[in-house]
Parts: structure tokens; C-alpha cells; sequence
């Protein structure tokens, strides 16, 4: 009965995921339309509201193509890596207080760990396809992720340190419900830092160097058509939400808020995320794209140290505070 | 019965993939089962209550390690630079050996005997978290190999250095570092862009 129970929770959370990565995409061209003085989608449904299910349908009945001198096996299976390690990360993630599928004592390094393994659907993507627009990005994916995965990581150890445990829930409850509680306060380095490599481990601009269209064409996704394609941009919404949701935890506080919601607990949760899904938007529709050069010089000349001198800062403090 | 069926399934996918990264034609499709083989290796660690190991096999090895391996065989041509001439010259005689190694080491398993049971059980890890209980032998008691580990990481970390820049430095350092280090320096570089190609 309980397996029965958790089925049944996972189908409901994969449904919510699914629906919400469509509506991102129409949430996002909305956006970014009314910012360029257009309007966005307009034609399928009130407003252009039918269009992500327009998306879903015409992608799905596409033609699947394989390049004729692709590595086969691999190809096939990279969009699904992708998907796969993305998809697992949203079962740590508590959307509010006792709403988590698996309420493990390392969520943290879970989402981590799986993380890394979302940046080898991208490799061998782009190295499987036998191209080379698809291999360069491929190619600087995997270098730009295990570069801002070590901030990344380092940006949270200021928070583990303040909450005393890897546990998402824990990490939420140590924030308190007040205001002040938050650690974007007393973690404003860590948070500064982790929102910049939340910004590179997504992809997104101003570091979308690996499918950047005015040199790669599409990146490692240019030999992919069809299903596969959109699993990969199902991926990365999905990553862009988990790292959102991450931000929230640890540093939002999580599903708690000025005052507690009847029925739907995750409300505040959720609004905290689409503040973060807005605030990708709008730095998409504003800022051009770095060089890569400086992507690389930004993260290990400046990220890693401010991260590290964040650590120590935080450490001595916790000491003599307590 | 589930930890066993898991411990079994684990182990028979380790072998597998072991196997399979030795034998596989295509470097990069070794890489994977390896990469396989360490998601295993994790759910070994899982089973035996080592969570934060998991992970961090995961983290590391998976994430980083064997990215870096991914790297490397990217930028040599599979085809044609990977030739490596057989340690044993004759494949029968490395088959005759390789058997003879496992059947010594087969022999060696009725030696194994049980160690002492430590201060921490099973219930008094679960009672203060796994990443706890490591932090705190790791720091408390066994301090100085921990400091010795990170020396010797580090030794390793600034010879890289060292190597990277003498290289980059060219005919510069020539004259500055004297001539037995310098010649030395240019020529391996020269090889690897010659592998590129």
C-alpha cells in the first residue's frame, strides 16, 4: 500500500513538473515579448495560452532523425541522461513542510551529485552527434560545469555550516518563519555567488556559451530533432527549476512565509521560485553573453575565492558566536 | 531479502561493467561503463549505511574524474593515435597469467577474517547522521593522516603547476631556468598538439 501511495505521489509530481516546464516556455516568450515591445504568443488559445501544448504535440509526432555516422546507442540515450538525473534531483526537494518524496539526511549533495550527471547527457550529446558545432558545445558545457560546480559548492557550505546538516527540510526549519532568519542575510557572499553559478550550471545567459546560436548554431543540440530535442529542453527547465528551488531552501527559507497558507501549504514555495524563474527571464532579455575567456576568469579568479573567504568568514563567526 | 537482492544486483553490475570497460573497442563507451560502475560502487556504499561516501563517489569520481578521462579522449583521435603495443607479447601467455593472478587471489578469500567492532554501530550512526560521524573521525582522530593526505595532494597540485608553466613559458625560460630544464620543457607539448591533429 505504501509503494502504492508513493506511485501515486511520484505521478502527481512528474504531472505538476511537466505542466509547469511547458507554461515556463510560454511564461518565458510572454516575458521576453512584452520586454522587446512585442507580444509574444498570441494565436492558439486566449492569448496564446494553448501554444506550450501546441509545442508538446508537434514535437512529439516530428520525425526522430539520427545522423548517419552518429555514435548510435549514445545519442540515443544522452537527451534521456539528461532528463533522467534532472527528474531524480526533484524528489529531495520538500515543497513544504512533510511534501517530499524522500526526505534523505544528504539532500544537498544529492542534487549535486545529480547535477553532475545532467552535464554528461550534454557531453555525450554533443560528442555522439559527429559534429562539430554540436562537439565544441559539448566541450565547453563540461568545462564551464565542473568549473562553476566547485563554486557552486562552495557558495552552500557557508549555509550547511550555519544549519548544521545536509537535509533540505533541516536546512528550511534552521531559517525559521521570521524575516531576518533567512541566510540571505547573513549568507549575502554565499547567495551572491551561488546565484551567478546558478545562472552557468543552467546554461543560461549571460553563460550560454554551449549553444550559443551566433557561432554553435544550437550547441550540442544541432543534430537533434523531434522528442529528443525537447527533452532536452525539458531538462533544462527542469534544471532551472531545481536550482531555483535550491536557492529557496537555502537560502529563502523555503515553503515558509509572512503567514501560513490553508490548503495549499506550497504556495510560498512556489512564488519564490517563479521569482527566481522571472529573474532568469529578465536577465535573458538583458544582458548579452560573455566571452569565454572571461566566463572561465570569472569563476575561478573571483567566484571560488569569494566562495572560500565566505567559508572562513562564516566559520569563525559561528565560533564566536556561539 | 531486499538489502541482500540489492547487494546482488550491485555486485553482478560491478563485474559486468568492470568487464565491459576493459573490453569495449570505443574508448569513450569504456569511460561510461566505468561511469556505471562507480553508480554502483555508491549504491555498495548506500547499502552499508555510508551516505555521504555515496554522494561524494558520485560528486567526485563521477562528476569530475571521469569528466577529465572524457576530456582526454576527446582530444586524441580514437582511431588512429591509439595504439598501444601488448605488455605480454603473446595473448595466450597474459591469459595464462591473468588466471593464474585470479586464482591466487581467490585463494587468499578464506584468510579474510572479521575485525573488531568499532564505537560506531549501525543505530549510532543512524543517530548522528553519517556526514557527522565521518567529520568527526576524519578531524578528531585520525587528524594528521587527514593533513598528510592534503599535503601530498598538494605537492601534487603545485608539481602540475610547475610543469604547466615551464611549458607555456618556452624560449623565455630557456635562459632564466638553464638549459637541461628548459629543452626538456617544449618537446612534450609539441608531441601532444601533434596527437591533437
Amino acid at each position: 500500500m505504501d509503494i502504492l501511495l508513493m506511485l501515486l505521489w511520484i505521478v502527481i509530481l512528474f504531472a505538476v513538473v511537466m505542466l509547469h516546464v511547458a507554461y515556463a516556455t510560454y511564461f518565458e516568450r510572454k516575458i521576453i515579448g512584452h520586454m522587446q515591445v512585442r507580444l509574444g504568443p498570441m494565436r492558439v488559445g486566449w492569448h496564446g495560452l494553448l501554444q506550450p501544448i501546441a509545442d508538446g504535440i508537434k514535437s512529439f509526432f516530428k520525425e526522430d532523425i539520427v545522423p548517419e555516422n552518429a555514435d548510435r546507442p549514445t545519442f540515443l540515450a544522452a537527451p534521456i541522461i539528461c532528463l533522467v538525473a534532472m527528474l531524480t534531483s526533484l524528489a529531495v526537494l520538500p515543497f513544504a513542510k512533510g511534501w517530499v518524496l524522500a526526505d534523505i539526511d544528504i539532500g544537498l549533495l544529492f542534487v549535486f551529485a545529480m547535477s553532475s550527471l545532467a552535464s554528461y547527457g550534454v557531453v555525450l550529446a554533443g560528442w555522439s552527434s559527429n559534429s562539430k558545432y554540436s562537439f565544441l558545445g559539448g566541450m565547453r558545457s563540461m568545462a564551464q560545469v565542473i568549473s562553476y560546480e566547485i563554486s557552486m559548492g562552495l557558495s552552500l557550505v557557508g549555509v550547511m555550516l550555519l544549519a548544521g546538516s545536509l537535509n533540505l527540510s533541516e536546512i528550511v526549519e534552521a531559517q525559521g518563519d521570521r524575516f531576518l532568519g533567512m541566510y540571505l542575510m547573513p549568507q549575502c557572499i554565499g547567495f551572491f555567488v551561488f546565484f551567478i553559478s546558478m545562472l552557468a550550471e543552467t546554461n543560461r545567459v549571460p553563460f550560454d556559451l554551449p549553444e550559443a546560436e551566433t557561432e554553435l548554431v544550437s550547441g550540442y543540440s544541432t543534430e537533434y530533432s523531434g522528442m529528443r530535442y525537447a527533452i532536452f529542453f525539458m531538462a533544462e527547465y527542469i534544471g532551472m527549476m531545481v536550482m531555483a528551488s535550491i536557492a529557496t531552501i537555502c537560502f529563502l527559507g523555503g515553503w515558509n512565509g509572512p503567514f501560513p497558507v490553508p490548503f495549499f501549504p506550497p504556495l510560498w514555495f512556489v512564488l519564490k521560485i517563479y521569482l527566481f524563474m522571472f529573474l532568469f527571464i529578465w536577465i535573458r532579455a538583458t544582458l548579452p553573453r560573455y566571452r569565454y575567456d572571461q566566463l572561465m576568469g570569472l569563476g575561478w579568479k573571483v567566484l571560488i575565492p569569494m566562495a572560500l573567504a565566505n567559508i572562513v568568514l562564516t566559520a569563525c563567526l559561528k565560533a564566536i558566536l556561539d | 531479502m531486499f538489502p541482500q537482492f540489492f547487494f546482488g544486483y550491485c555486485a553482478l553490475m560491478i563485474v559486468a561493467s568492470g568487464l565491459l570497460a576493459i573490453s569495449l573497442r570505443n574508448p569513450v563507451h569504456c569511460v561510461l561503463m566505468v561511469l556505471v560502475l562507480f553508480f554502483h560502487m555508491a549504491g555498495l556504499y548506500l547499502t552499508l549505511n555510508a551516505e555521504f561516501l555515496a554522494a561524494v563517489q558520485i560528486i567526485v569520481y563521477a562528476g569530475a574524474i571521469l569528466v577529465l578521462y572524457l576530456f582526454v579522449l576527446f582530444l586524441v583521435s580514437l582511431r588512429e593515435e591509439l595504439h598501444l603495443t601488448a605488455f605480454v607479447p603473446n595473448a595466450w601467455l597474459g591469459r595464462i597469467i591473468a588466471t593464474g593472478l585470479a586464482v591466487g587471489l581467490i585463494a587468499t578469500i578464506p584468510a579474510f577474517t572479521l575485525g573488531e567492532k568499532g564505537v560506531w554501530t549501525v543505530d549510532a550512526i543512524r543517530q548522528v547522521t553519517h556526514t557527522k560521524a565521518l567529520g568527526q573521525e576524519l578531524f578528531a582522530t585520525y587528524l594528521l593522516p587527514f593533513e598528510i593526505a592534503g599535503l601530498i595532494l598538494l605537492v601534487a597540485l603545485i608539481g602540475g603547476l610547475v610543469l604547466a608553466r615551464r611549458d607555456q613559458g618556452g624560449g623565455e625560460s630557456d635562459s632564466a631556468s638553464g638549459g637541461t630544464a628548459g629543452d626538456a620543457g617544449p618537446e612534450p607539448v609539441a608531441d601532444c598538439r601533434e596527437v591533437g591533429r
